[in-house]
C-alpha cells in the first residue's frame, strides 16, 4: 500500500497543527460556531445529537494492521471503545470530546492517517473497489490512480468551498463494486485497443433526495489527462453549480438542468482552455512511482487446490457455508479473498470494538500480509489469504463474531446511524436493522433467498443507500411518528437502477412483517435460480402490492 | 483601513465608492453596474465582482482596471477562487486581485494559491492573526497560480 514520503507526512502534520489552532480559537470564543462549523467539517468533525463525531479517512478502503491498531487505540482512549465503519469505507467515532480531537489527529498522523475532507463541501475521501488488486475480473488496478487523486484533491485551493459535497469512486474491474454510477464522478480504469490506460468518466450520479444515475461523459480520458480533465469538471461545477438551494446544489442537478450534452460541452471547452494555459499532464514517471507502492505482496506459488482444505470443506458444514458465502476467488492460485462480516443480531451494522480491532489487526498480520480493507457495505476484507489457512482463520473469526456466513444476504444490510445518532434523521434505523437480523436468522432460508441487497436510510438524505437496495427501506416521520417506506428494484452495479416506492409506509411494528411478506411473494413467483432483483425486473412491482391487501398490514397514509 | 497586500499589512490606498453621493478623490473601487454606467476617464479605478458576475464579462475592460476586487458575501461561496484563477491564468491579469467580504484567516491560504494578492480582512478580526495564514502549509501538492509544477516535479 502507499507509504507516505516526507512531504505527505508534513502535510498531515501541518493540518493537525492548523486544526489545533482552530479548536483553540473556538474554545476561546474567537471563532463562532457558525464559522468553526465549516472548518471542522472539512476535517471530518460533525456535531451530532449527543456529541461530536469524528470521521477518519480510509482512502480507497485500504489499511495496514498498524493503522488499524491505532484506530483501536483511539476508540479505547478517546471514545467508548468502539468505532463504526461507514458506507464510504471510513471509520467514525461517535463520542470524542472537542478538546481531544487535536490529539486524535496527532495520533492518526503518526500512522499516516487523517480526517481531511471526510466531510464538508469539498472533494471527499475517495472510495474504490474493495477487491482492487486481487479481483479476477480486474483490468487495471485503480489504487494508484485513487492515491494520485487523493493527493491532488487534498487541500485543492480552488475546490474547498464547492456548492455541495463531492464524491469520487474508482474501479478498474469489469463488475462495478464501487457504485461508480452513484457518485458525483465515477472513474472506471480501462484499456483501449492499443493497451493504453484511460478512464470512463461518469458524472452526476448520486442518491439523496433526488437519486440519479451518473452519465457517461467521456469513454476514454487518457491517464495523462486524468487530473486536468477532472479539474475541468470541478471548475464547471464550482462556477455554475447551484448555490441558492442546498437540495439542488449537487452536480447531478447541474448536469440535469444543463442537459448532459451542454454540461459535457462546457467541460470539454474548459479542458481545452486549461491545455492552452499549459496545464501539466500527469507524468508517467509519477504514475510509476505511486504504482510501485501497490505491487503484489510476496505470494507463494501454490496449487489451486489444497487437499487438506478440500477435506475440511467436506467435513465441516459450517465451514463450507462460510466459504461459499464469505470467501471469493483470488487472482492468484491457492489464495482467497475473505470477507469479515460486521453484521449480526444485536450489533449495529458496521460497529466494531477496540478489542476486536486489535484481534483483526493480529489476524491480518498472521494471514493477509498485514493489510486489510473496508467496504462500502460496511464489512472488512482480508484480501490475500492462503486457502490452506482458511480453516484456521475461520475459527479465529468465529471467536471474534465476524464469521457470520451472511455476506450478500438480507442480514448483510447497509444501514445509516439514523435517529439514534444523527441530527438529520427522521427515523431510527439501527433498531429496525436489529429486528430484521433477528427475524431472518435461519441461514438455510437466507441462502435460499440468495443475493439480496437490503439497504436502509433513516431519512431522505439516503446515507444508507436505500435507493440502490434491491429492497430499500426509508425512514420517514409523520406527525412525530416514525414510518418506513419500502422501495424495490434498486441496483448499484452496472445495471444501475433507482428503486421505486412500493406504496404506503409501515409503522415500526409492521415493517419487518411487510418485508417478510414481500419475500414470501418472491419465493412463490421466482423462476429457478432467479435473484430477487431479476424477478422484480421480470414482473414489476404489481405482484408485491398485494401485501397491502392480503396480509392485514394497513400501512400509514403517506 | 489596514489591509494585507503581498503578505504584509499596509494602509489601504483605495476607497470603495457605491455610486451614491460625491465621487471621492483618489483611487476608487466600484461595482460592475457603476463601472458600466459611468465615465471614469482620467481616474484610477478598480472593479468589484460579485459571485454571480463572471470575469469573462469584463475581459475587454481589464487593461483599464487597476484592481479587481472579488466579493465573498459568505465565505462558503467559493466561486471567487475560480474567478481569480481565470483572471490570472487565462486572462493574464497581473495587477492587484483583492478578496473582500467574509475574508478570514482560514481562507487566505487557499486564496493566495488561486491568485489573490490582497485581502480586506473581515471587520472585527485581528489582521495580525490573519497574516499567519500564509504559513499554514509549507508543502502543496497541486499546480496552481502560485506553483507551476506539481509537487512530484519540484
Amino acid at each position: 500500500m502507499y507509504k507516505y514520503n516526507e512531504n505527505d507526512q508534513r502535510i498531515i502534520e501541518e493540518r493537525a497543527a492548523q486544526f489545533r489552532g482552530q479548536v483553540k480559537r473556538r474554545l476561546s470564543g474567537d471563532l463562532k460556531e457558525d464559522e468553526f462549523r465549516i472548518l471542522r467539517l472539512q476535517n471530518g468533525l460533525y456535531l451530532q445529537i449527543h456529541a461530536y463525531m469524528l470521521r477518519v479517512a480510509v482512502p480507497y478502503g485500504l489499511m495496514s494492521s498498524e493503522q488499524f491498531r491505532m484506530l483501536a487505540h483511539i476508540a479505547n482512549k478517546y471514545d467508548r471503545s468502539y468505532g463504526h465503519m461507514t458506507t464510504r469505507q471510513n471509520m467514525q467515532f461517535n463520542w470524542p470530546k472537542l478538546e481531544d480531537v487535536p490529539n486524535i489527529l496527532d495520533d492518526l498522523a503518526s500512522v499516516q492517517m487523517h480526517a481531511i475532507q471526510t466531510s464538508g463541501n469539498c472533494i471527499r475521501n475517495i472510495s474504490a473497489d474493495q477487491f482492487a488488486g486481487v479481483a479476477r475480473d480486474e483490468v487495471v488496478d485503480p489504487r494508484p490512480y485513487a492515491e494520485i487523486m487523493r493527493q491532488w484533491s487534498t487541500f485543492h485551493p480552488e475546490f474547498a468551498y464547492l456548492p455541495r459535497k463531492f464524491k469520487f469512486a474508482f474501479t478498474g474491474a469489469k463488475e462495478d463494486r464501487a457504485a461508480i454510477k452513484f457518485h458525483d464522478i465515477g472513474f472506471r480504469a480501462v484499456k483501449n485497443a492499443a493497451g493504453e490506460i484511460g478512464f470512463e468518466i461518469y458524472v452526476g450520479g448520486g442518491m439523496g433526495r433526488t437519486p440519479m444515475i451518473g452519465k457517461l461523459i467521456n469513454e476514454f480520458v487518457p491517464e495523462a489527462d486524468l487530473l486536468v480533465y477532472t479539474e475541468a469538471i470541478m471548475r464547471v461545477y464550482n462556477q455554475f453549480g447551484r448555490r441558492d438551494n442546498k437540495y439542488k446544489a449537487r452536480i447531478k442537478i447541474l448536469v440535469h438542468e444543463l442537459k448532459v450534452e451542454e454540461f459535457t460541452r462546457r467541460v470539454e471547452e474548459e479542458f481545452k482552455e486549461l491545455g492552452r494555459e499549459g496545464a501539466v499532464p500527469l507524468d508517467s514517471s509519477e504514475i510509476a512511482r505511486v504504482s510501485d507502492h501497490f505491487t503484489d505482496p510476496a505470494y507463494e506459488n501454490l496449487p489451486e487446490n489444497n487437499v487438506a482444505f478440500e477435506q475440511q470443506l467436506l467435513d465441516n458444514k459450517d465451514f463450507s457455508y462460510w466459504y461459499k458465502q464469505n470467501v471469493l476467488d483470488h487472482k492468484r492460485l491457492g489464495y482467497a479473498i475473505v470477507n469479515l462480516s460486521l453484521k449480526k443480531p444485536g450489533v449495529p451494522p458496521g460497529d466494531i470494538t477496540d478489542v476486536q480491532m486489535l484481534m483483526v489487526a493480529n489476524l491480518a498480520d498472521q494471514y493477509s500480509f498485514g493489510e486489510l480493507r473496508s467496504t462500502h457495505e460496511q464489512n472488512l476484507v482480508f484480501a490475500d489469504v492462503r486457502k490452506a489457512d482458511l480453516f484456521d482463520l475461520w475459527q479465529s473469526l468465529k471467536d471474534l463474531g465476524f464469521a457470520e456466513p451472511n455476506i450478500g444476504t438480507i442480514q448483510d444490510m447497509i444501514c445509516c446511524p439514523g435517529l439514534d445518532f444523527c441530527t438529520l434523521a427522521n427515523a431510527r434505523s439501527i433498531p429496525i436493522a436489529d429486528q430484521i437480523t433477528n427475524r431472518f436468522d435461519d441461514m438455510d432460508y437466507l441462502y435460499d433467498l440468495g443475493e439480496l441487497k437490503l439497504k436502509m436510510s433513516g431519512c431522505i438524505n439516503a446515507c444508507g443507500h436505500h435507493h440502490v437496495g434491491h429492497i430499500g427501506i426509508l425512514g420517514v416521520n409523520k406527525k412525530g411518528v416514525e414510518f418506513y417506506q419500502i422501495t424495490l428494484g434498486g441496483d448499484a452495479t452496472d445495471d444501475a437502477a433507482i428503486g421505486k416506492i412500493l406504496g404506503r409506509g409501515f409503522p415500526e411494528d409492521e415493517i419487518v412483517q411487510a418485508l417478510e411478506d414481500i419475500l414470501k411473494i418472491y419465493i412463490d413467483i421466482r423462476d429457478q435460480g432467479e435473484r430477487f432483483i431479476d424477478t422484480y425486473r421480470r414482473v414489476g412491482a404489481e405482484p408485491f402490492k398485494i401485501i397491502y391487501e392480503e396480509f392485514s398490514l394497513k400501512g400509514a397514509e403517506l | 483601513m489596514k489591509i494585507i497586500k503581498d503578505k504584509a499589512i499596509i494602509e489601504d490606498t483605495w476607497v470603495h465608492y457605491s455610486g451614491e453621493g460625491d465621487l471621492p478623490g483618489g483611487k476608487i473601487i466600484v461595482s460592475l453596474e457603476v463601472w458600466q454606467g459611468t465615465d471614469f476617464s482620467g481616474r484610477t479605478v478598480g472593479l468589484q465582482l460579485e459571485p454571480d458576475q463572471h470575469p469573462k464579462d469584463i475581459r475587454n475592460d481589464l487593461d483599464k482596471l487597476e484592481l479587481i476586487a472579488i466579493n465573498f458575501p459568505t465565505f462558503n461561496d467559493g466561486r471567487g477562487y475560480s474567478y481569480a484563477k481565470i483572471l490570472r491564468d487565462r486572462f493574464g491579469y497581473t495587477k492587484e486581485i483583492r478578496a473582500v467580504g467574509d475574508v478570514m484567516r482560514d481562507q487566505i491560504f487557499y486564496m493566495q494559491r488561486c491568485g489573490f494578492n490582497a485581502y480586506e480582512v473581515k471587520v472585527g478580526r485581528d489582521i495580525n492573526v490573519a497574516l499567519e495564514a500564509f504559513e499554514d502549509f509549507s508543502v502543496k501538492y497541486q499546480v496552481s497560480t502560485d506553483e507551476d509544477l506539481p509537487l512530484y516535479r519540484r
